[in-house]
């Protein structure tokens, strides 16, 4: 997919004023936020968990090259076939040359960000294969031609009024914007798709390397189809997703489904090792790609740590900018506080400009997350480079140098702000709110600025000591 | 990104290598050491688990929304699906895994066929690997006389386990495998399935049956 992220400013702005969009993200907040926080009361030793599970992933990133090839060797034993891919491009080169040897014409697919990171779909489609998305949410998407707007709730954005236009429109049935209706219609939709595509295409949450396996973590089921009803099964998935061992899975799974959609396991867990046996139904043919596409450019630098993600999607249910303005605002596969940084980083710091800068701060994103890792630094240390590269705009360094040069005199700084909180106070007028500041009119034009009470913290602090 | 030489395999490696500070490859002894930790797999911490796992099966059977049914016997099992599908006004037509074939469905109303599900079965009657108390999931492994599409494809799943078959946590499942299977043994497919299919995908609403069953009942033999 094409990173969008430059007009982050102009579509967060579109997201903030569109009604339907901001009553969808506060149902995430109380369902994602609040069944999380219920689903880590039942592990009484959650931060001893969350230490181990950091952990495992540090483990498997410090010998990475290792555990690589111990995965390769022992899928391999098991008769899957593995891939290396540098880039999207060669992920979509190798599923579309898969395709022709095994005479595919139709394929279905389970969720799967990364697929979505190389446009899978479209590469595919492009060569004459059918594609069907069957998660639920990436059905509707790929109806509406739409990307999704979550890792985890990829059509959060619409609601169920939409959704049934929608199907009223492309399955040619009677409309119905019941919820449960809806999910029936696409399940039967979806049925002969399952039962006769001649590949099925999945993700992997993990890749474990002691059994050479791939693991999916899903709900609706359309993982396990995927995965075992086709002769062929193709599992994509990044360089950076290995684990050592089942126990190491184990300790993982605690803490994805809880903290991604606020569940203490999943519905399914579905594992894949090697091809089917003699007598066994199931694929003939496995292939797994291993996808680097710029991840081990992280490694050894200070963003090493943001390879630990399992993508469970709760730094962005957290965040207030998320919140505020949806996954589209992004621009890219990934949203929020993860995605922030790697659109930065897996793309560049030049094509995501003001995504290190959509972030309080705050660091809600730092202590949800799973694998701890330090989002709010991380996307500090982004701004640094940005700053250190030119990256910025002038009146910000101008007015950061400006600041520099006034700080290192305390009495000139004392005047000049003492100056300032009066101006500041006196515009606030009697009501103590200023409803247009000069050169933050951005600001105020949707909000007043509370306006401070006239006197300077070290006045008042010297005021007291009297 | 330019394209190197050499085949990307390698040059993914030799970039993992590199950013190693220098360190390049991995060394011997960090090879040994990862070996060591694939050969011991040592446990993760494991959260509180002090209860009877009878009682955790049924309490997190219920959260999931599985029913749960206590029988004494093997033989209690043809009639305790007739009752289970009676009581819930299901199809008295079923499909099951080889091993309940041979039970006395005649002395019910069921009729139940000994193959692997296809896509219009409404029943599917399975065995399992084991229970997981701490989550109340079904352990399933795919094999020839194990076909997962009849714990899969139809609406209902009725899946019959001995009690014995009970472990405590994922881990305790592993160890089972690793005894009865071998040390790094992985049949095709291992499915941890805990309760009904289900979706939220539309304005985070629950839908219990998404693509896979609407219920799931669990049977189990005392003996």
């Amino acid at each position: 997919m094409q990173i969008a992220s430059l007009q982050f400013k102009a579509r967060a702005g579109a997201k903030l004023a569109d009604v339907k969009l901001q009553a969808a993200l506060r149902k995430l907040q109380g369902n994602f936020v609040k069944g999380r926080a219920e689903r880590m009361l039942e592990l009484d030793n959650f931060e001893e968990i969350r230490s181990a599970a950091a952990a495992i992933r540090d483990r498997t990133l410090a010998n990475l090259d290792v555990y690589l090839e111990t995965f390769e060797r022992n899928a391999t034993a098991r008769g899957a076939v593995v891939h290396w891919a540098e880039t999207t491009d060669d992920v979509n080169r190798i599923v579309c040359e898969l395709a022709a040897r095994y005479d595919v014409k139709k394929v279905i697919k389970s969720k799967s960000m990364v697929t979505e990171e190389c446009s899978l779909n479209d590469a595919l489609e492009s060569a004459g294969v059918q594609v069907v998305e069957t998660d639920l949410g990436e059905y509707i998407l790929q109806l509406a031609k739409e990307p999704p707007s979550h890792i985890i709730a990829p059509v959060i954005h619409k609601g169920r009024e939409e959704i049934a236009d929608l199907f009223a429109e492309k399955h040619h049935l009677p409309r119905n914007s019941d919820p449960a209706a809806l999910t029936r219609e696409a399940r039967e939709q979806l049925r002969g798709h399952f039962l006769t595509a001649g590949m099925g295409i999945s993700g992997a949450n993990f890749v474990v390397a002691e059994t050479g396996s791939t693991v999916i973590v899903t709900n609706e089921g359309n993982g396990r189809m995927t995965t075992t009803l086709p002769r062929v099964h193709v599992a994509i998935t990044g360089i950076e997703k290995v684990v050592a061992t089942r126990e190491d899975l184990t300790t993982l799974l605690r803490l994805l489904p809880r903290s991604a959609t606020g569940q203490s396991i999943t519905n399914y867990i579905s594992i894949t090792s090697g091809t089917a046996e003699a007598g066994e139904s199931g694929p003939q043919h496995f292939h797994v790609i291993l996808l680097d596409g710029g991840r081990s450019k992280l490694l050894g630098t200070d963003m090493q740590e943001m390879l630990r993600c399992i993508r469970c999607g709760a730094c962005m249910n957290h965040c207030p900018v998320y919140q505020s303005v949806g996954g589209h605002a992004y621009g890219w596969v990934y949203p929020g506080p993860m995605g922030s940084i790697l659109t930065s980083t897996l793309g560049s710091l030049e094509q995501a400009l003001d995504l290190p800068q959509a972030a309080t701060l705050c660091n809600q994103c730092g202590v949800v997350c799973p694998v701890k890792i330090p989002l709010a630094d991380l996307m500090r240390k982004l701004r640094e480079r940005q700053f250190a590269r030119g990256l910025r705009p002038w009146p910000e360094h101008a007015g950061l140098w400006l600041w520099g040069r006034v700080a290192r005199y305390p009495s000139l700084y004392a005047l000049l702000s003492s100056v300032g909180v009066r101006v500041l106070a006196w515009l606030g007028g009697s009501q103590r709110l200023i409803h247009y500041l000069p050169f933050a009119g951005g600001w105020t034009k949707g909000r007043d600025l509370p306006a401070p009470q006239g006197k300077t913290f070290r006045e008042l602090y010297a005021q007291r000591k009297r | 990104m330019a394209h190197s030489i050499l085949d990307p395999r390698s040059s993914i490696l030799n970039r993992i290598r590199a950013a190693r500070s220098g360190r390049g490859a991995s060394s011997a002894q960090e090879v040994a050491q990862v070996n060591a930790h694939l050969a011991a797999h040592p446990q993760g911490p494991r959260p509180y688990s002090d209860w009877d796992p009878i009682e955790r099966l049924r309490d997190r059977a219920q959260s999931l929304t599985t029913t749960l049914e206590r029988v004494a016997n093997m033989g209690e099992v043809p009639r305790a699906v007739a009752r289970y599908l009676g009581e819930n006004k299901l199809p008295m037509t079923a499909v099951c895994w080889h091993e309940f074939g041979e039970l006395a469905w005649q002395a019910t109303d069921v009729t139940v066929e000994a193959r692997p599900a296809c896509g219009d079965d409404l029943v599917g009657i399975t065995g399992a690997f084991c229970v997981i108390a701490e989550t109340g999931t079904l352990m399933m492994l795919s094999g020839e006389a194990t076909p997962g599409a009849t714990s899969l494809l139809p609406e209902t799943h009725i899946a019959v386990v001995h009690e014995s078959r009970i472990v405590r946590g994922m881990e305790d499942a592993w160890a089972l495998l690793r005894a009865e299977r071998g040390a790094t043994a992985m049949p095709r497919a291992v499915n941890f399935i805990s309760g009904p299919s289900r979706t939220a995908d539309i304005e985070q609403t629950l839908v219990l049956g998404a693509h896979g069953p609407y219920r799931v009942h669990i049977i189990l033999l005392q003996s």
